[in-house]
């Protein structure tokens, strides 16, 4: 059961978390000015690394806020666990 | 290829068992091959062995990073069966069904599979509707299904709780009968065995770093022992299907994650069915060695460390305890993981790529082991023929473009 | 009689004598006994059987390396199968029995197999059995008998069992030496400590120990240490508990085992506790494992761990034997062969090493020990129990073949092949173990987790090296957790037994290797040497395809003593290294853990919680039947005196369209939007327009996933410009909550929007039917409810009988129809109020079925009824509710080419041909049914009833096409073959114009 740090409250189990896969997956501006394989890319395309991997959590059993850590799909070790920020510009 | 049956168990035992030989070979890599298969799991050794029997292409390789059958084939609950509710996907698994009924003969390596009967339980309303549903259509496309009340299905199963005044009681259950399990090992083992005898290479401790390509057109890859040309390559690796994707430049609607599965010690015979909840998510048989296993829920993380969170064996014991309550006493001997590769739609990819000569098997989700001989069988057909047979036509990536996805989770919700 | 009990010495009690019965015999022991040692003292050899070639096999070890010794202990409801009778303590009244042989462990049928043994080597089922092929059901039957060890229990277990979260600096898992030193450390600094022990007591090897600390008797140290661990208030000590599982980011689990070693009488209270510790640092100090020997019919019972035979003799003060040789490959067996022979019984050393031990063995000489230094056992003579060795000359080289020279007649072998550290948690940790070629084992690598590895456990074998490891880890683990090492006197321990060892893994024998009788590797699956040869020989070559084809290690005990044997035979059939060969990777558990306490307390009805509504326990008195929805029970229908689902259904419906019925549809969610940006939110996630909805009107909404799938539906309401109120399904309520909060806060986080879910603080009752504004009206209702003030979709902030409530004019039955919404708290007696003032309209409740049966006529979907995650809104005819002007979720996947397929499968109403059949909902519609199989299927039954007010089965279906096929005849198949023909029709039965709801 991993130990996930939410920037809000701090360091709790897992079980208080839900998982909310890539970040910075962002919503085409105009979904109707994609192609079809564009727009399937959006929906369903996935880095799935194996290694460092961006990903939302959300706290769903404390503050319920989403947040991005950043943690090795391999050793499942967290490096980081920001906030999100207001913008697009965080959105890689 | 020397025999084996009953009457070379006894003649080598009369010579110490010393003139056995090898199962398989193993061969240094050649330079090139016809086709090069990546990944010497029960998929890709089928794949390999149908390429050579059906369609007699026997210049072949499959490549293994670290040992054959290590993957997902040694870390499976080995259920077998075929209801699917889709006809594109029910027709497939049917495919695979067909030839697990005669691998052991095919083969001539005993997989041990086990008919004894798969029940997919029903806990609510709407439950039943689904079952009623999916076995309506398995029988229209010719896959044995029938719908069992709860009584019967404790005729069958003496020791599961049917009791009505439980949080979800059992309102009743699909049952393929043709369904059942098998010794997940002895495939892998079995399809290496046959393939090497029809001229295929295994090679162990082979691990692809790179895809080679040219002009848009696959010429190899690049190994741990060195580059090896192919004109063909057939990518089946499972959890790592984004890892050589990437490899290649292609962009797959997969992800994977960790899926976890445990055994009691072993025990008596106790149980001679395999039974699958989705309300309450457990589904567990026993092993002819007697131990009860158990599959659990996926995590829901990306994860590719063949282990998962202990929660999730946590829910899992809650959800086999609810069925059978005896078990509370029995003991989990042995926990582990895998990695498993999910579809969106939960159901798998066999597929051409943006890339000529290089073909894509993977997206099997919780699900591969029972399709090892229908995915190794169709994915041959893909590679050999250089488009799909009209069963794995429709599992084509494009579908995620044109949005024809097949949805099965439905019937495929809970790990299996 | 205890023949093999001593007079004096050892932790038992005497004093407490327990009665219990072995394979029905019965037997005593003392408290402070394990089973085995009772077994023991009593002189049983036999004591099970082996799983494949049944043979006769005593007590090899006496912990959790115990191979041969698998129990069934007490029956009925709290048998427990396979428990290792070295773990087990015995209470009075115990009943134990052997899991293998038939008809008895000394006599066993199934011995036959040791006949055909050549035959049956590693995978040879693999080879057989396959021809004819009928018949394989029958051989599995029979192989499938045979194999297992116990029983499970057959009813349901009785007793309980609880999870405790526990946060802690300093978590040490084993209380010997090291741990006990380590605990000592970091407890004294003011660390918060757990140490948990598998056995009863704490202590280890200290427990069988002869050493003297500081001139006095280990134990006396021991003692006095556990009384001062046990005084310190931030030391939690756990004996009984065994540390199983390590995971990811320090997360470790124990499980103590509470009553099992009462009397049966005496055990109250949970049975097991499973701890689910989060731990900054751990102290890993599991001990060793001491290795067996691998000789022709090593596994014969009197054969035994030296190491064992001292635990008996000290621990528990029996002599396993009374002719004793000891043969090893290192130091550490001649203090078994001294004890030995303090304890009278006769003994030689077999000692394989050329040159002898070091120190250690003057002392044995000097005590009149023989010394047969560069000998070997070959063989062993006897078969339920031991009568002899075969002992042959060796020079250390390693020949396949040695010649006995000499027999040595004894009932008892102490074998020692080396020690191996249980590496088991590092390993589960994520931890590398490493091959160590001094002391000839794997220890423990780097550590991946905060972890470290002490005492024996790491190879250390000399006491005060664990001492002075224990306290170093202890001091170091407080100190990364902030506190302040302390400074602690290590006891002195004096002269140690160094166990300098020379490699031993194959024994040679007086035949070679495939010729010889059987060298047991893993001796409770009968892996032999010969085995392994055999899958190296075939091709098996990888380590992990040896284990597998020979089934090595794959025991209860996991091997945990042949895993490194059987690695070194490998490695010699190759010609590699043991370590290039491999390393093990060790999965949890350490040693097996009930199912029952990894539930924990999460069984029977707290399985999952079930919710209710206020209004609940009316519903139950009135007796009516609950249908689970999601973790809700919801009423069913309200039967009668003698009536059944369909009676009462029925009448339910009439009353409905005819008077006045009323529901509980309080489980619908409920979520509260407000702010600025409301209007903009919703815009974006709903179909339809938002901003042209006026302040008090209701809308109805869907919302779709970005695949442009049907998600869920659900009355929006208008409740001021920036304030709006959104129902869901009662399936839906949590995920869409969380689908929507996860749009603003990961997508649009600059809109200023906050969403609340009143599920469960507003009760929802539908008062439904013709007079059911008459109803509200009778029991006073500050606002006008006709049709010009109030209409069909609006909404109103109202005084209801004296209690303020939303009052809304929606409708799921296409009836004149409101929605109570009020505070929960005042939901029941709101609900009374209307139930007693309705009385004059015949007020009829219904629930869910009868709501289903008028939602259907009406054609209205259930989502996740009607639709399954692959139905468009264009699919069931809601393409009007598609907003032409603005972009929302999952419109353009509404473009793809798959979703304007022209033969997508539309809702449609069926009626059955004959008026009579109510088709089973999920029966396939074909075009024709004699059609070969695969039969093409053009649809499916959705929703399908029989209609009280229409007089006949009514049905909604997805059909291909459909709603350009109305009055086209197509075919029901029924699971039970039989077809029944259907007409397509509109999927609204009833009231097409909406006059009623309108009213």
């Amino acid at each position: 059961m991993l130990l996930i740090s939410c920037p809000y409250c701090g360091a709790r189990a897992e079980t208080e978390f839900s998982y909310g896969g890539e970040a910075g997956i962002e919503r085409p501006k105009d979904p109707h000015a994609l192609s079809d394989a564009e727009w399937a890319d959006y929906l369903f395309m996935r880095k799935n690394p194996r290694g460092l991997h961006t990903e939302l959590w959300i706290h769903a059993q404390g503050c319920r806020r989403w947040f991005k850590v950043e943690r090795d799909t391999v050793s499942y070790k967290i490096t980081s666990s920001r906030e999100l920020s207001l913008g697009a510009s965080e959105k890689e | 290829m020397k025999k084996y049956s009953v009457v070379s168990l006894l003649r080598n035992a009369l010579s110490y068992n010393r003139n056995w030989t090898e199962a398989w070979r193993s061969p240094a890599p050649q330079r090139e091959y016809d086709v090069v298969i990546v990944g010497g799991g029960g998929h890709g050794l089928a794949t390999a062995y149908y390429l050579a029997k059906e369609h007699g292409i026997r210049n072949v390789a499959v490549l293994e990073k670290g040992w054959i059958g290590g993957g997902n084939t040694g870390r499976n609950t080995t259920i077998v069966r075929s209801n699917y509710l889709w006809t594109e996907a029910s027709l497939l698994y049917e495919k695979s069904l067909k030839l697990w009924e005669g691998l052991s003969q095919d083969l001539n390596y005993n997989v041990m599979f086990s008919q004894r009967g798969v029940y997919n339980l029903g806990h609510n309303l709407q439950d039943m509707r689904d079952i009623e549903r999916r076995v309506a259509a398995n029988r229209l496309n010719g896959i044995d299904a029938e719908v069992v009340t709860a009584e019967q299905i404790k005729n069958a199963v003496p020791l599961i709780n049917t009791s009505s005044n439980v949080r979800y009681p059992i309102l009743g259950a699909s049952l393929q009968r043709r369904g059942g399990v098998a010794r997940h090992d002895a495939v892998a083992w079995g399809f290496a065995r046959a393939a090497d005898a029809l001229g295929v290479d295994i090679i162990q401790q082979c691990e692809v770093t790179g895809i080679n390509r040219d002009r848009g057109r696959v010429t190899g890859v690049e190994t741990t022992r060195g580059t090896i040309n192919a004109k063909k390559v057939g990518v089946v690796v499972a959890g790592n299907a984004s890892v050589l994707g990437d490899m290649a430049g292609l962009r797959l609607p997969i992800e994977s994650h960790p899926l976890q599965a445990l055994v009691s010690e072993p025990m008596k015979p106790v149980l001679d069915a395999v039974i699958m909840s989705n309300a309450v998510h457990g589904y567990i048989s026993q092993s002819d060695k007697g131990e009860l296993v158990i599959g659990a829920g996926i995590d829901a993380y990306i994860g590719y460390g063949q282990r998962g969170s202990f929660q999730t064996i946590e829910h899992t014991m809650e959800a086999i305890i609810a069925l059978f309550p005896m078990f509370s006493r029995v003991r989990m001997l042995r926990q582990w993981g895998g990695i498993v590769d999910i579809c969106p739609d939960a159901c798998p990819i066999i597929s051409k790529t943006s890339v000529d000569g290089l073909y894509f098997n993977c997206g099997w989700g919780t699900g591969g082991f029972k399709a090892t001989p229908g995915s190794g069988w169709t994915f041959a057909h893909t590679i050999a023929q250089n488009q799909p047979h009209e069963l794995n036509a429709p599992f084509d990536l494009r579908r995620f473009e044109t949005g024809a996805l097949i949805d099965e989770h439905g019937a495929a919700a809970v790990a299996h | 009689m205890q023949r093999n009990r001593l007079e004096n010495g050892g932790r038992i009690d005497r004093s407490q004598v327990l009665h219990f019965r072995f394979n029905g015999k019965k037997l005593e022991g003392y408290r402070g006994d394990s089973l085995a040692s009772a077994l023991l003292a009593n002189g049983v050899t036999v004591v099970g059987r082996s799983f494949k070639l049944h043979r006769p096999r005593g007590i090899v070890g006496s912990g959790a390396e115990e191979p041969n010794a698998i129990m069934q202990i007490g029956k009925g409801a709290t048998t427990q199968p396979n428990l290792r009778a070295t773990q087990v303590e015995v209470y009075d009244g115990m009943i134990a029995r052997s899991t293998k042989g038939w008809p008895s462990v000394n006599y066993d049928i199934s011995a036959i197999n040791n006949v055909f043994s050549r035959a049956l080597g590693a995978g040879f089922y693999y080879k057989t059995f396959m021809r004819p092929q009928a018949l394989w059901r029958l051989y599995e039957k029979i192989i499938r008998k045979s194999a297992g060890f116990g029983k499970a229990p057959k009813v349901a277990d009785p007793d309980s069992y609880e999870h405790r979260n526990a946060h802690c600096d300093v978590l040490i898992a084993g209380a010997g030496p090291a741990g006990i030193m380590a605990a000592l450390a970091a407890g004294l600094s003011g660390a918060r400590v757990i140490i948990a022990d598998e056995q009863c007591e704490f202590g280890g090897s200290l427990l069988a120990s002869t050493a003297m600390f500081d001139d006095l008797p280990a134990t006396d140290w021991l003692d006095d240490t556990l009384a001062a661990l046990a005084e310190m208030g931030n030391i939690t000590m756990l004996p009984r508990s065994t540390v199983f599982g390590y995971y990811d980011h320090n997360f470790v689990t124990i499980a103590e085992r509470c009553t099992d070693h009462r009397n049966e009488a005496e055990r109250h209270g949970v049975r097991q506790r499973l701890w689910r510790v989060r731990a900054k640092q751990v102290v890993l100090a599991q001990g060793a494992f001491e290795r067996p020997l691998v000789f022709c019919n090593n596994d014969r019972p009197g054969v035994m761990q030296a190491s064992a035979v001292s635990t008996y003799l000290h621990r528990y003060a029996v002599r396993p034997g009374d002719r004793a040789v000891v043969f090893t490959n290192n130091d550490s067996a001649y203090q078994t062969a001294i004890d030995l022979l303090r304890a009278g019984a006769t003994v030689a050393i077999v000692d394989s090493r050329p040159g002898g031990a070091g120190a250690i063995s003057q002392s044995a000489t000097a005590a009149g020990i023989p010394v047969l230094a560069g000998h070997i056992v070959v063989d062993v003579n006897g078969g339920k129990r031991i009568t002899g060795v075969r002992v042959g000359k060796w020079l250390g080289e390693a020949p396949q073949v040695v010649a006995s020279s000499m027999l040595i007649d004894c009932d008892l072998l102490a074998m020692s092949g080396g020690w191996s550290p249980a590496v088991h948690l590092h390993s589960q940790a994520g931890g590398k173990n490493v091959w160590d070629d001094e002391l000839y084992c794997f220890v423990p690598g780097e550590s991946t987790q905060a972890n470290q590895s002490v005492g024996s456990g790491n190879g250390k074998w000399l006491l005060s090296d664990c001492l002075q490891e224990g306290l170093a880890a202890g001091n170091n683990a407080a100190s990364r957790c902030g506190f302040k090492p302390c400074d602690v006197a290590v006891p002195e321990t004096g002269s140690n037994i160094e166990a300098s060892i020379e490699p031993l893994w194959r024994v040679p024998s007086e035949e070679d290797p495939d010729h010889c009788p059987k060298q047991f590797i893993d001796f409770q699956n009968d892996v032999c040497v010969s085995d392994v040869r055999l899958a190296v020989r075939e091709g098996y070559r990888n380590v992990e395809h040896v284990k597998r084809y020979t089934a090595l290690g794959f025991g209860t005990d996991q091997g945990k003593l042949g895993n490194i044997n059987g690695m070194a035979v490998v490695a010699e059939c190759l010609g590699k290294s043991i370590p290039d060969v491999g390393t093990t990777t060790f999965r949890p558990a350490y040693t097996p853990v009930t199912f029952g306490v990894l539930a924990g307390d999460s069984v029977g009805e707290l399985f999952e919680p079930v919710r209710t509504t206020a209004i609940h326990e009316w519903h139950e008195a009135a007796a009516a039947p609950f249908e689970v929805v999601g973790q809700w029970h919801r009423p069913w229908y309200f039967p009668k005196k003698g009536e059944d689902l369909q009676v009462a259904v029925e009448r339910e419906c009439l009353a409905t369209r005819n008077s006045l019925g009323i529901m509980d549809a309080s489980t619908l969610g409920k979520i509260d939007v407000r702010g600025p940006d409301a209007v903009e939110f919703l815009e974006r996630v709903y179909t339809h327009n938002i901003g042209k909805m006026k302040v008090g009107r209701c809308a109805y909404g869907i919302l779709l996933g970005e695949d442009g799938m049907l998600m869920d539906d659900g009355v929006m309401a208008r409740l001021g410009e920036q304030h709006f109120y959104l129902t869901t399904t009662t399936g839906g309520a949590a995920s869409v909550l969380s689908w929507l909060e996860s749009w603003l806060q990961t997508e649009w986080p600059e809109l200023d929007v906050y969403l609340t879910s009143l599920t469960d603080h507003f009760s929802t009752i539908a008062v439904v039917g013709p007079n059911s504004r008459r109803l509200l009206q009778k029991i006073g209702c500050d606002i006008d409810l006709d049709k010009e003030n109030f209409p069909f979709m609006s909404v109103k902030g109202a005084e209801l009988g004296g209690t303020q409530v939303q009052l809304f004019r929606v409708s799921f039955s296409g009836e004149l129809a409101f929605e109570v919404n009020i505070d929960s708290n005042n939901a029941l007696q709101m609900w009374n109020m209307l139930i007693d003032a309705g009385q004059e309209f015949d007020i009829t409740p219904y629930g869910t079925e009868t709501m289903h049966v008028l939602r259907a006529e009406k054609g209205f979907v259930i989502v996740g009824q009607d639709t399954d995650g692959s139905v468009t809104p264009g699919d069931v005819g809601m393409n009007w509710l598609l907003s032409k002007d603005k972009d929302f979720l999952g419109k353009r996947s509404l473009s793809r080419p798959d979703s304007i397929r022209h033969d997508r499968k539309q809702l449609v109403g069926l009626l059955s041909v004959d008026e009579k059949t109510v088709l089973p909902e999920g029966v396939q519609i074909v075009v024709d049914p004699d059609l070969p199989q695969p039969v093409p299927m053009c649809g499916y039954i959705s929703s399908s009833y029989f209609s009280a007010c229409l007089g006949h089965p009514i049905a909604l279906a997805l059909v291909e096409n459909g709603r350009a096929r109305k009055g086209e005849i197509l075919y029901a198949v029924l699971t039970d073959g039989s077809v029944v023909e259907v007409r397509i029709v509109s999927s609204i039965f009833y009231d097409a114009k909406g006059e009623r709801q309108n009213d």
